[in-house]
């Protein structure tokens, strides 16, 4: 296969990725992304993970914090409710 | 600049967002964000005086208001401090909440400025909006890991390509920690926005308003965050390294 001129080259296409899930590519330049994928089962590689990456990160918000303030805080939001009395 | 605890409650007042179409009195959600489907009902309980619907808030956002806090400040006792400082906050604030954006962004705004006010009094953190311009030029691959321009054939392809994850280690607890050390080492203002993006989940205009930055600058940051991430992960899953060593 011979590489067209206008087709990105894998080095282009990493700095793109981004752009790219987030749907901010011009319509040409994203054609020329996908159609880079399509040939380079590397690049997809690269992209599956950066998916990874992202859902990775995503399990971060499941580590569990120790609790203890919550008393304090309903003690707080008590107060609240009273000082501000009847207002709506 | 020093800040006191006297003006810091004004700080933390909704912030303007006029690229935001104004929603209506009772709150309802920025047009592009996708909000919680209850969010009204929840907003009202909490006007209310609702114990629930404040407790429901609590559990849902506290965790996350806690890492958030940690951007700024030195150290977890502060980060919760901080958190618990944020909540009396938005209960002040909570009159003045016009809908212009999500409950939670919101919030997350409120900590975000009660956190950077306490890691400016305590002289822990250089404030995260200086450092903007961080190291955005750096490439996300090394170029050593492709061909060279003048490569007749490949110019600019894959030399050392990426070998793919398998779900082994996707899964193990252990590359969890990975990320989570991986993430530790970024700069702070990319770990800010991979945090709210990618662990908080949040909109990328929630980001900007959140962290005060513009869209474009969040887009690089998120760029450059995440690819120093997956670099770290890729050495540490074939290599072994430590990813609590900087990226390179």
């Amino acid at each position: 296969m011979i590489v067209n001129p206008d087709d990105l080259s894998c080095k282009e296409l990493v700095e793109l990725v981004t752009d790219f899930f987030e749907d901010r590519l011009s319509p040409s330049v994203r054609a020329r992304f996908e159609m880079h994928l399509s040939y380079c089962a590397w690049c997809r590689v690269y992209l599956a993970q950066m998916r990874e990456t992202v859902q990775l990160a995503g399990r971060l918000s499941e580590e569990t914090l120790p609790k203890g303030s919550k008393e304090e805080l309903l003690r707080a939001f008590r107060d609240w409710k009273r000082e501000r009395g009847g207002e709506p | 600049m020093s800040w006191t605890r006297a003006i810091m409650i004004p700080i933390c007042q909704p912030l303007q967002a006029p690229h935001i179409e104004s929603g209506s009195p009772s709150g309802s959600p920025c047009p592009q964000t996708h909000p919680e489907r209850h969010e009204d009902e929840l907003l009202d309980a909490l006007r209310s005086g609702d114990e629930a619907a404040f407790t429901t808030l609590v559990d849902k956002h506290h965790a996350s208001m806690i890492r958030i806090a940690r951007l700024y400040v030195g150290s977890a006792a502060a980060a919760e401090e901080v958190a618990q400082e944020a909540w009396l906050a938005v209960l002040q604030a909570l009159r003045r909440f016009e809908g212009r954006c999500t409950l939670k962004s919101w919030i997350f705004t409120i900590v975000a400025n009660c956190a950077k006010s306490r890691g400016e009094r305590d002289k822990r953190v250089v404030p995260l909006s200086s450092l903007v311009q961080e190291d955005e030029d750096g490439a996300s691959v090394p170029p050593e890991r492709f061909l060279g321009e003048g490569h007749p054939r490949w110019p600019g392809h894959w030399s050392q390509p990426p070998e793919a994850w398998t779900d082994d280690q996707l899964v193990s607890r252990e590359t969890l920690q990975a990320i989570a050390g991986a993430m530790e080492t970024l700069p702070p203002m990319q770990r800010a926005v991979m945090m709210m993006r990618d662990v908080e989940g949040l909109e990328s205009e929630e980001t900007c308003q959140v962290l005060g930055i513009s869209e474009a600058n969040q887009r690089v940051l998120l760029h450059r965050a995440r690819s120093k991430v997956r670099s770290a992960l890729e050495r540490y899953l074939h290599e072994g390294e430590d990813p609590s060593w900087a990226p390179r």
